[in-house]
């Protein structure tokens, strides 16, 4: 198929572009393959370059022959084309709304984009298994690296290396993965330094109702527990949920399986759920009315801050056993590909101070996100305006970032990225020039040769100037563990991502770079003064002699 | 102190409100405060509270571990006491039911309140806010505005102050006719002066209009005020209050004016409620958000039933009206509700911080509040129950303002030459009755009590330490892009005031203040920049002349420098202390594994500041062992090692 099959109309002149906090811009609207593209035409304007993969829905309105495009973008902007001509704006509307829903990867533009910028460093090789196994290593030895799945067939969506006990051979993984969720047998998610204790995670046990068992999935999970300790299952369902699982096959670990461990359960919703969520918070964000009831009756309809909430309440849960009670843990819910990494990756940026460097998160997106098979495509390919009949969409990546924006404001000099690089990673898991969140496993990625034909966002982040970009001024290393309040006055509403296009930031990135401005005049006086110091110092030395009493 | 029956009780328990800690010590009555201080000896804390804070002691009935005593503060502070005995408890409970309901104004702290101060000092504390000044500042008198001298003796109206400001010409009688045909004698006199337009922001109280009646001089006054301004053909008179309630007061005698007698007014109604309203739903609102282990859901449909954000809404709205008539069109605004000293002062007070610059100094706000709220009579006394009063007037109308302004900090970050601190220390000052400023309900009782000759002004305390309040964003040039302040009041962007409302629930306030640390790296900078000058004349004598910067240099450790600005005050300890009170908790553990010294920045100042502090409810209670099952605590944000 051909691009230019979708294109009707490639070009109209005398379009008006209105958008939020800009100026009414005039000019030549231009469809390519991947863009929508406005241009004024003249010099120092800014011009409008939209990715299709960006528009989640379009309106259509007529006035006479002027025809309207109310255009949805997954980021939450909402933008109007104002096009002369009834045709024209047919084709137009036509023509986004085709090449913004194409299915095929195969079209998809990090296939298509070239890097305008050097790569330093290649951001696919940035972060690989052997390299976070070689941290472990030097920490444990009763961990290995096993590759019994590195032709995805006992997993397809565990990355080809996983680490597990030492003492568990690769034939017991392949039974215990039998007997979990979608193969997902437990694999090591973190290694907690201060004393040793671990979190994994996993799929959900496939006891069924007449409560099968698998030795070898006990014999794996008991190899993680110190001789005599007990550990932790926090499974993110609640209990009834997990019950109604084994009529379907699923279900969880009985105490006569597993008496050496201690199951908890907490109400993480499903995605179908999250996904709802979203849409009532992003209309109850756009709602025009000044009724202060109406706006939050509609928040507190949304449930959004309660997923919020409950999503902290058991990454630190999961913090707690580990690092207060001394134990380990195994995290699952249904799948293990999203509340499970939800709790995962957020007890991390509890407990470990790596994570919340900018590299570090990274890592972890990685590692916890993208190795661990969370499905981006599937997740992330409608935003909240959609119209269609959502599938498999839901923001799951998006709650995570949002407790993560939640412990950042709590937190504000713990980290070393600012929430310019949480918005970011927002905005590229829903549309993106780079090949980063394609796919939906690491095998579905491998098979794409993603890492050969396409860019990674990591390539781009970590270039100096954007690593300045997205760093925290205020940040001062902290080794300690951040245990964040979850009391429903101390979430917020992430206004960086959901009020974003209501109300110019410019006040409070003026305010921003003030402080900033601060920060760095402290630093260039600090480093005056010992210069001076220094100098004062020789010349003492040199000339004690000069020196009066 | 012949109230005090029991000075000190032994072992008893501090319970925190959200978690299920606790700690144990003594508890001491003096004759102006109710301390608890800690019997663990490396932590000991310290709760001061001064009898006015509290608000409600409440004895709940005996439970196995004893007698508990649950105290209410004006300041949002709820402490939770279990006393061993019940006679003890009692004891307690009869002395501070009678320290905390004084009769007579002589009984306040204030006229006990004793700082390091001689004669001259305290005098001069009074002197810092001139009234007549500001008058002048705006431009006031000029061709059209005048100082009149009817009520030099409060006889025309005993709750405006002596100095007051009228059209040139609104004449005696028409001023005193004009007073008669107003509830409590509050005729319109000028507030705000907005020089560039000649527009006037004029207060009054309701006119006695009943269903029928009318008042030519008070028509004359209202025409003299539309005569004053050349700009505009009419005034726009403001009645706060809902259509509804204005109504009813007709058939009292009051009511609103008749657009049909005054010829030259605009008369529109903005639907602020009553005190009596806002009492009980700031009484909702700390409800809902006092309850533990409370779901996101009942938070926000607590939020909105209480209609605390709803109130504060109007309130801004109606505070943007009269800045738009007044700044856009050029009109001249009258302001009033019932009596004129509630919903007037906020609206008249919030539209001259939005319209000029100057009120969102330091020193301009505290002479916005001397002049709307103080001088023109908002009822201090009653409305903040200085003295065992009635409790139908006692309403947060004053803690609204505030909160309104901090709405408006929210939004301006670059505006306001002051920190939330300030507001916050005033709210408090406003209920410790620890300063003569808001003592009683009108200039002439303040006069009568001879406060200025007897007690010490809070002004002067605040500009004392105005370090401390000092916006490290603030931009000087901001006056002049942003003359006039455009806020938002979509829903969406009003929020919860939570380090008001949970000033003292350190669990719930961010661990690490980005206020805090850009103040001291601001203070650092300054003290750097002294630094450099004495070390450049130093080089100078070696005839040396200042060199350029070597950006090689490793910066070198300054840190020693950073924890110089710390409030001293009782109020700040709460937001600051966070950090303090957390370090405190940390130091035991730290002292076994080795931190890295900066996180010993990060928490800030030793604990010797801290007893200084009239301390906060501080969360680790003693050395309690973790329960052997996993009991996730609610709410409560701490940092371990």
């Amino acid at each position: 198929m051909e691009f230019a099959e979708l294109i009707k109309t490639p070009r109209v002149d005398g379009v008006v572009l209105r958008r939020p906090f800009l100026p009414t811009v005039e000019g030549t609207l231009c469809l390519t393959g991947h863009h929508l593209i406005l241009s004024s035409r003249q010099d120092n304007t800014e011009e409008l370059w939209l990715l299709h993969a960006n528009i989640d829905a379009i309106e259509k309105r007529f006035v006479g022959s002027l025809g309207t495009i109310i255009v949805k973008c997954k980021d939450l902007r909402v933008i109007q084309l104002d096009i002369p001509g009834m045709e024209e704006c047919l084709n137009i509307a036509s023509s986004i709304e085709v090449l913004s829903t194409l299915d095929s990867v195969s079209l998809m533009y990090p296939l298509f984009y070239r890097p305008m910028f050097q790569v330093i460093e290649d951001g696919w090789k940035s972060f690989l298994p052997e390299d976070a196994f070689k941290d472990l290593e030097s920490m444990t030895e009763e961990w290995r690296l096993s590759d019994v799945n590195k032709d995805y067939s006992v997993c397809s969506s565990y990355p080809p290396l996983v680490a597990v006990p030492k003492d568990v051979d690769d034939d017991t993984l392949r039974k215990a993965a039998a007997f979990r969720h979608g193969g997902r047998f437990p694999v090591l998610s973190y290694y907690h330094k201060k004393n040793g204790m671990v979190m994994m995670r996993s799929g959900q046990p496939l006891t069924g109702t007449n409560g099968r068992r698998c030795k070898e999935d006990e014999k794996l999970i008991n190899a993680t527990l110190r001789a005599g300790k007990r550990g932790y299952i926090i499974d993110t369902r609640t209990v009834s949920v997990a019950q109604q699982a084994k009529a379907r096959g699923g279900g969880f670990e009985s105490e006569a399986n597993y008496p050496q461990w201690r199951r908890i359960h907490k109400a993480i919703e499903r995605s179908s759920i999250l996904q709802e969520s979203l849409i009532k918070l992003v209309e109850a964000c756009n709602d025009q009315s000044h009724s202060m009831d109406r706006w939050l009756s509609k928040l507190e309809a949304s449930n959004w801050q309660t997923h919020v909430k409950e999503i902290l309440t058991t990454a630190c849960l999961a913090a707690q056993c580990i690092d207060r009670e001394g134990a380990s843990v195994l995290v699952h819910g249904t799948e293990g590909t999203d509340s499970t990494l939800q709790v995962t990756s957020l007890a991390q940026i509890i407990l470990d101070p790596a994570c919340r460097t900018i590299q570090g998160f990274q890592a972890l997106v990685e590692r916890e996100w993208l190795q661990a098979g969370h499905p981006f495509q599937q997740r992330c390919s409608q935003s909240a305006y959609s119209n269609s009949k959502p599938r498999c969409e839901a923001p799951v990546f998006l709650l995570f970032l949002d407790c993560v924006w939640q412990i950042l404001r709590q937190f504000p000099c713990s980290f070393q990225f600012s929430q310019h690089f949480l918005v970011l990673l927002f905005e590229h898991t829903y549309a993106s020039q780079f090949g980063t969140f394609m796919g939906n496993s690491a095998s579905e990625r491998s098979k794409l040769n993603l890492s050969q034909k396409t860019v990674s966002l990591w390539s781009w982040v970590n270039r100096p100037q954007e690593v300045e970009r997205l760093s925290n001024p205020l940040y001062e290393a902290n080794c300690l563990v951040i245990w964040p309040s979850v009391a429903p006055q101390s979430l917020l509403l992430w206004e960086g991502v959901f009020l974003r296009w209501k109300r110019s930031s410019r006040c409070l990135d003026e305010a921003y770079d003030e402080m900033v401005h601060i920060i760095q005049y402290n630093k260039e006086l600090q480093n005056k003064v010992n210069n001076l110091r220094r100098q004062l110092a020789q010349l003492e030395t040199e000339e004690p002699l000069l020196q009066t009493p | 102190m012949e109230h005090i029956r029991t000075p000190k009780v032994e072992q008893v328990r501090l319970l925190d409100r959200f978690s299920n800690k606790s700690a144990s010590g003594t508890l001491h009555l003096t004759a102006t405060h109710l301390i608890f201080v800690e019997s663990n000896a490396d932590a000991a804390q310290e709760i001061w509270i001064l009898h006015h804070h509290i608000g409600s002691v409440e004895k709940l009935s005996l439970t196995t571990s004893g007698c508990p005593l649950v105290i209410q503060c004006r300041n949002f502070r709820v402490v939770h006491f279990v006393v061993q005995r019940e006679r003890d408890c009692h004891d307690i409970y009869s002395s501070l039911l009678r320290l905390l309901r004084p009769v007579s104004y002589e009984e306040l702290y204030a006229f006990s309140y004793n700082p390091k101060q001689n004669e001259q000092q305290r005098e001069e504390g009074w002197q810092l806010i001139d009234l007549g000044a500001e008058f002048e500042r705006m431009g006031v008198p000029c061709d059209q505005w005048q100082l009149t001298d009817v009520n030099r003796n409060y006889k025309i109206c005993e709750t405006y102050p002596r100095d007051l400001y009228v059209p040139i010409t609104a004449s005696k009688p028409i001023i005193v006719g004009s007073s008669k045909f107003r509830s409590k004698g509050r005729f319109p006199v000028l507030t705000y002066f907005y020089q560039e337009k000649k527009a006037a922001v004029c207060r009054c109280s309701q006119p006695l209009s009943g269903f029928s009646a009318r008042c030519l001089e008070d028509e004359s006054m209202l025409q003299a005020i539309s005569k004053a301004n050349h700009n505009s053909r009419f005034v726009y008179v403001m009645d706060t209050r809902p259509k509804l309630n204005a109504m009813a007061n007709r058939a009292a005698g009051k009511g609103y004016e008749n657009e049909d007698n005054y010829s030259n007014i605009r008369f529109q109604f903005v639907g602020i409620e009553n005190i009596h309203v806002m009492r009980t739903s700031l009484q909702k609102l700390l409800e809902v958000v006092g309850t533990r282990s409370l779901s996101v859901n009942d938070y926000l449909l607590g939020l909105e039933s209480s209609g605390w954000l709803r109130h504060v809404k109007a309130v801004l709205d109606a505070a943007i009206f009269l800045t738009k008539a007044v700044t856009v069109e050029g009109a001249s605004v009258l302001v009033h509700c019932s009596d004129g000293w509630d919903r007037t002062a906020q609206v008249c007070s919030l539209g001259a911080l939005l319209m000029d610059p100057y009120y969102r100094t330091i020193n301009g706000f505290m002479v916005l509040i001397e002049k709307d709220w103080i001088s023109f009579g908002h009822k201090f006394a009653d409305r903040c129950d200085q003295l065992d009063g009635d409790p139908k007037e006692v309403s947060p109308v004053f803690t609204q303002f505030l909160e309104c302004v901090w709405q408006l900090t929210e939004q301006f970050p670059q505006a306001f030459e002051f920190n939330e601190w300030l507001l916050l220390q005033i709210h408090e000052h406003v209920h410790s009755c620890q300063y003569g400023n808001f003592l009683a309900n009108n200039q002439r009782q303040r006069e009568e009590l001879q406060l200025k000759d007897r007690t010490h002004s809070l002004w002067a305390f605040l500009l004392s330490e105005g370090q401390n309040y000092l916006n490290p964003a603030f931009c000087h040039t901001y006056a002049e892009t942003h003359p006039v302040l455009e806020p938002s009041t979509l829903p969406c962007h009003l929020k919860f005031w939570r380090n008001m409302y949970h000033q003292f629930d350190r669990s719930m306030h961010p661990r690490q203040s980005v206020l805090k640390n850009v103040l001291t790296l601001k203070e650092s900078n300054r003290q750097l920049e002294d630094t450099i000058m004495k070390l450049e004349a130093r080089l100078q004598k070696h005839g040396i002349s200042p060199p350029t910067p070597d950006p090689q240099a490793p910066p070198k450790d300054q840190r020693t420098l950073l924890n110089h600005t710390r409030p001293h005050s009782l109020i700040l300890a709460a937001p600051l202390s966070l950090k303090e009170a957390q370090h405190q908790e940390e130091v035991g553990e730290e002292a076994k594994k080795c931190c890295s010294d900066t996180e010993r920045t990060v928490e800030g100042s030793s604990g010797s500041e801290r007893k200084e502090s009239y301390g906060d409810l501080q969360g680790t209670y003693g050395a309690k062992v973790e329960p052997a099952v996993v009991s996730l605590e609610f709410g409560v944000a701490r940092m371990t090692c």
